[in-house]
């Protein structure tokens, strides 16, 4: 096993322990849910047990009995209050407690508040309600469905790309395949729970709810609720685990806030794991079809992938991983079309990676298709079509070191020791395969805000809206701060997760590092520029060395011809103890409005395929071995290494945890993970840990992430390519090679179980 | 969770005298007024979802009879007491050494938390994890007799494959009581009316028409200890148990073999089944046709054909029988070739 604290390599920072390690692992950081409010009365949701249908009757009498129950929000009591929208900020445009439809199974049908928390949840499961029920469709396979073609419906999907004439060179080719692919339901099942307390002093409302948009729901709240934006603020300081999951507002916010404004007392509603199913986001199933042909060399010709993908019956939610499939290669022509079936289920929403996670698995599985139907080995082929420019504009990319990232994960894993015929490695009673994979993630940034103040004891403090949701994002801001202002880390503080601080974009996309970062090294910098000018002027300690070039280090003001000033020298000329610089960055290509907009709490990204210049990815290649019981065909993987090159590393520490937990999760995806729905009823059947199976401790063996070095000065001020979603695209691929390689079947459909092996 | 009473008697009789006092005639221990709680890993967790709603808890950890917590290795039995945890059993060095398979079945269930929490008596009583028995909202013939198996046609890959009757397929899915059956073990029951000896293979009901009445236990007798035969066979044992990952999962299927060979010919083989049925499931079919056999691949594969000849799949499930089979395979060769 490597080590947490990789030593960097060039274009990496020291691996800096987390600023908040010790509060967190000592039970020290208050998360949402755990924040004291006084009065607190205690929220429970109850949910609907049909898919599609309407509600005729709400039975609140039992519940009302239950000792006490102050009040019980249920359909019609959300009169006045307008309904969510779907989009960044909004899960979904269903609007339970609004309407009397049912839209999918587990939607709220009301939410009880009482004195106890125990009180609270003994009435809510009381509450049954009437139905007018129909039959609802489940999702792909199931009669009812509607689909349509993706393209447009969403802005983050405006088109279907494509290059050449695929069809031409798809019958011309010399080696061809044509499968297809599927990923199943998933669900984040973040360990800490989702929660909302909504505290009201008089109009002024504060909500304490994990999120990774605390900006973009303060304005989607006070819209729901018809109040000025300035009286809501969202806390959210720590958040145990997001993954897409707490980045749009769902109807609970701002039924809670409801409740609480009706019975004159804050309220905590903490939700069930089971009830998270349906009243919470998730990544929805798709299915692909992948037409692949090539020369006798290995150079592809042809590349077509069809996806199709399940979301809610009124919300286009579209993830639409062709964008980056269709880049990935040096392809030649290009077709790609994304279809959506609408079904009767809750809106789906982002989980990490939500384009690339299932359309990389499809590519990176029919690549190793394709190299086994060309005879080739998997990693010379992707070298045969590793691309100068990317297929569908002809752009340039920014950077692109997949090649580095295959050579030094090959290296590691031990490649070259691969017999490369089907079924020839064995270990006793145990099978051996060794597959591997590309991942790829879009590099994009958004506008950010931060503020910075330096005392004149040297202390700092950084304050942004953006969010720790456990990628360390506090303590690589405390790093970008600590570093330029020449500050030991101990003396920085950051402060995040909280409304009221300068605005930053939702923590989704992996944009954090790049946005946060940006925006505190150009408030570094202003604090910089003022410290300097008044070092050098005619008073200042560094008087005449106004031509040297100034740099800050250990408290002081270092100038290229020896002298040096302390800080608290400088600030004593100016007769100031503190300088506090507000900085806004905004990415290249940013709209006139991109500022405006961030502090209405909408996020603009930048980057990606969407500049004009460059299209900007960050790549790494995942080797997998796999083990498979020649009896009982278990699957175990003994051994996981991934290459990544990212630009500028911020911290070696927190970049191969991130790395690492995306890797364990593409194990997950690959071999455990699956929300299983009962077709006849479109109901989710496995809504627990119990049966939601994550990997444990000892399904990871061994695992060695290797971070590459790589420098891009053209995808943000700060250098930095996102990381936090790049471990887990490609993963399930290389299993699923591996698999194949061990035993000769090409699994397509995740997860890979042995019930697909035994027979 | 709705309120209920707790009570934490300090003998087994004060313990069976409250639940007699709630019991109700054709009332099954599940479903009466009063129940016994020790670890509370399974009461506690289907209390909180509305399955279990017992207005009273007699917690049975206040016992003071100490012979409730100790483990007794003998020369020819262990004595388990009631109320050992899972973890204290499956570390015992020599339960290790003397009967591989009663230490691994306990060593491969659960988590480490909960094998410190769970006893040994309440761990064989586990109900099954069913998704369809664990969600108030579907019917269940288990839950609620004569509503329905919603499994049945619904998402079943866990579900049971042996002794399914047409009323419930759930699958029975503890593994220590696997080892129990195959080893002939005996439980000891106290009420007010005495003690009596239950054969293990005898205390868990097949479901057929009432699902919902799971043992032979009436609701005042309390489980105050587990005795377990040893014998030449128990050394030659092994508990195989196949998951989805590698830890912390239910068996998908399961196998407890102990043989007592002669040379290379098995004199007596003792085979149970998990994760493939619906109760604690004794192969005695499989038994039968290793009897007197050589033990090689082809004997225990016929063996294992034997065991599932009378398996029943649905949609999702099938696959456990051939799994089933193979795990069955495995466990008999790996036992035979075990060095005792």
């Amino acid at each position: 096993m490597n080590q947490a604290a990789p030593a960097p390599k060039e274009n990496m920072g020291n691996p800096v322990p987390r600023i908040d390690a010790r509060l967190k692992v000592t039970g020290q950081a208050g998360y949402s849910a755990d924040l004291p409010t006084a009065n607190m009365a205690y929220g429970a949701l109850a949910t609907s047990s049909i898919a599609k249908g309407s509600i005729t009757a709400v039975r609140l009498e039992k519940a009302r009995k239950v000792p006490g129950v102050l009040d019980i929000v249920s359909v019609g009591d959300m009169d006045g209050i307008d309904k969510p929208k779907f989009g960044n900020t909004g899960a979904s445009s269903i609007a339970p407690l609004h309407d009397k439809a049912i839209f999918h199974d587990g939607q709220i049908i009301a939410l009880v508040v009482a004195e106890t928390f125990e009180a609270a949840e003994e009435a809510a499961a009381l509450i049954r309600a009437d139905y007018a029920e129909e039959t609802p469709s489940a999702g792909f396979d199931s009669r009812g469905t509607e689909m349509e073609p993706a393209a447009g419906k969403s802005p983050l999907f405006k088109e279907d790309v494509k290059a050449g004439d695929f069809d031409a060179a798809y019958a011309a080719a010399a080696v061809k395949i044509d499968e297809k692919y599927s990923t199943p339901t998933q669900h984040h099942n973040p360990i800490e729970l989702f929660s909302t307390t909504a505290v009201w002093q008089g109009d002024q409302l504060t909500v304490y709810e994990p999120s990774q948009n605390v900006t973009g729901w303060k304005a989607e709240l006070a819209r729901q609720l018809k109040i000025d934006p300035a009286n809501v603020r969202i806390v959210s300081p720590y958040v145990g685990g997001a993954f897409g999951s707490k980045g749009p507002m769902t109807a609970r916010t701002a039924i809670v806030a409801v409740a609480a404004r009706s019975v004159g007392r804050p309220v905590r509603c903490v939700v069930s794991r089971i009830q998270a199913y349906g009243t919470q986001t998730y990544r929805a199933e798709t299915r692909h079809r992948i037409r692949i042909g090539a020369n006798q060399d290995g150079r592809i010709t042809a590349f077509a992938h069809e996806g199709w993908e399940v979301t809610s019956r009124p919300d286009p939610y579209v993830v639409g991983g062709t964008s980056a499939t269709g880049r990935m290669y040096d392809y030649g022509s290009v077709l790609t079309h994304v279809s959506l079936v609408h079904a009767d289920r809750n809106t789906p929403g982002y989980m990490r990676s939500p384009p690339e996670t299932p359309y990389v698995y499809a590519l990176e599985n029919a690549m190793d298709e394709m190299a086994v139907a060309l005879g080739m080995d998997p990693v010379e082929f992707r070298r045969v079509n590793e691309p100068q420019k990317e297929p569908i504009g002809g752009k340039p990319f920014s950077s692109r070191s997949l090649v580095k990232c295959y050579d030094q994960a090959a290296e590691a894993f031990g490649w070259s020791k691969r017999e490369a015929a089907v079924g020839s490695m064995r270990d006793g009673d145990w099978l051996v395969g060794m597959g591997c994979a590309t991942a790829i993630y879009p590099t994009a940034a958004a506008p950010c805000a931060a503020r910075v103040r330096l005392t004149t004891d040297g202390e700092v403090r950084v304050q942004c809206g953006s969010h720790e949701i456990g990628t360390g994002v506090r303590t690589v801001a405390a790093q970008m701060a600590a570093e330029r202002l020449g500050i030991e880390m101990d003396k920085v503080s950051v402060e995040m997760g909280d409304s009221a601080l300068p605005p930053a974009p939702v923590s989704g996309g992996s944009i954090s590092t790049a946005s946060v970062c940006s925006a505190v090294l150009k408030a570094c910098d202003a604090v910089r520029a003022k410290l300097f000018a008044a070092a050098v002027a005619e008073a200042g300690p560094l008087a005449g060395s106004g031509n040297a070039k100034l740099e800050m280090s250990q408290e002081k003001i270092v100038a290229d011809n020896g002298k040096s000033a302390k800080l608290s020298d400088v600030f004593k000329t100016m007769q100031i103890g503190a300088i506090e610089e507000y900085a806004e960055f905004a990415p290249k290509g940013s709209s006139p409005e991109a500022l405006k907009k961030l502090y209405a709490g909408q996020s603009e990204f930048h980057g990606g395929d969407q500049d004009k210049d460059s299209v900007k990815y960050a790549f790494g290649a995942e080797f997998v071995e796999v083990r498979i019981n020649s009896h009982t065909r278990e699957i175990r993987v003994p051994r996981i290494v991934g290459a990544f090159a990212a630009g500028r590393i911020m911290n070696t520490r927190t970049a191969r945890s991130q790395l690492m937990g995306g890797m364990i999760w593409g194990i997950g995806q690959a071999l455990h993970e699956a929300t299983e729905i009962d077709k006849r009823h479109a109901r989710y059947v496995n809504r627990d840990l119990q049966d939601y199976l994550v990997p444990v401790n000892a399904d990871v063996k061994q695992l060695e992430v290797i971070l590459v070095p790589e420098i891009d000065h053209e995808v943000n001020p700060a250098g930095v390519k996102g990381l936090g979603e790049l471990g887990n695209v490609g993963t399930a691929a290389a299993v699923a090679s591996a698999v194949y390689h061990a035993t000769g079947k090409r699994i397509r459909d995740l997860p890979i179980r042995i019930d697909h092996l035994i027979v | 969770m709705r309120p209920f009473v707790y009570e934490r008697p300090a003998s087994v009789s004060a313990a069976a005298a409250i639940a007699s006092r709630f019991a109700a005639e054709g009332v099954p221990p599940t479903e009466a007024a009063a129940q016994f709680i020790a670890g509370g890993t399974n009461l506690a967790d289907y209390m909180r979802l509305g399955v279990a709603q017992p207005a009273r808890l007699v917690d049975l950890n206040g016992l003071g009879d100490r012979a409730l917590r100790q483990i007794e290795v003998g020369d020819d039995s262990i004595r388990f007491g009631a109320l050992v945890r899972m973890g204290e059993a499956a570390d015992t060095g020599e339960i290790k050494r003397r009967c591989p398979m009663l230490a691994e079945s306990l060593k491969f269930a659960a988590s480490g938390q909960i094998r410190n929490m769970a006893s040994l008596a309440g761990n064989v009583l586990q109900r099954t994890r069913c998704e369809y028995f664990r969600e108030t909202s579907w019917p269940c013939n288990k839950r609620e007799p004569g509503s329905g198996c919603a499994a049945m046609e619904g998402f079943n890959r866990q579900h049971a494959v042996l002794g399914t009757s047409n009323a419930c397929i759930a699958t029975y899915h503890g593994d220590f009581a696997q080892a129990l059956i195959a080893l002939g073990a005996t439980v000891e029951v106290e009420a007010r009316r005495g003690m009596r000896k239950i054969a293990f293979s005898r205390l868990h009901r097949l479901p057929r028409d009432t699902p919902n009445v799971e043992t032979e236990l009436a609701p005042d007798e309390v489980i105050t200890a587990i005795e377990v035969p040893l014998g030449a066979w128990s050394r030659r044992s092994r508990y195989v148990k196949i998951r989805d990952r590698e830890s912390y999962a239910f068996a998908l299927a399961s196998a407890a073999v102990a043989l007592d060979m002669d040379g290379d010919t098995v004199s007596q083989a003792r085979i149970a089944l998990g994760g493939v049925a619906t109760v604690p499931w004794r192969a005695r079919a499989a038994e039968e046709a290793l009897s007197g056999k050589a033990l090689d691949d082809e004997a225990a594969e016929a063996a294992a054909e034997a065991a599932f000849a009378e398996a029943k799949p649905r949609e999702h499930n099938a696959f456990k029988i051939p799994l089933g089979k193979r795990t069955l395979v495995r466990a008999l060769l790996e036992t035979r070739d075990m060095k005792v």
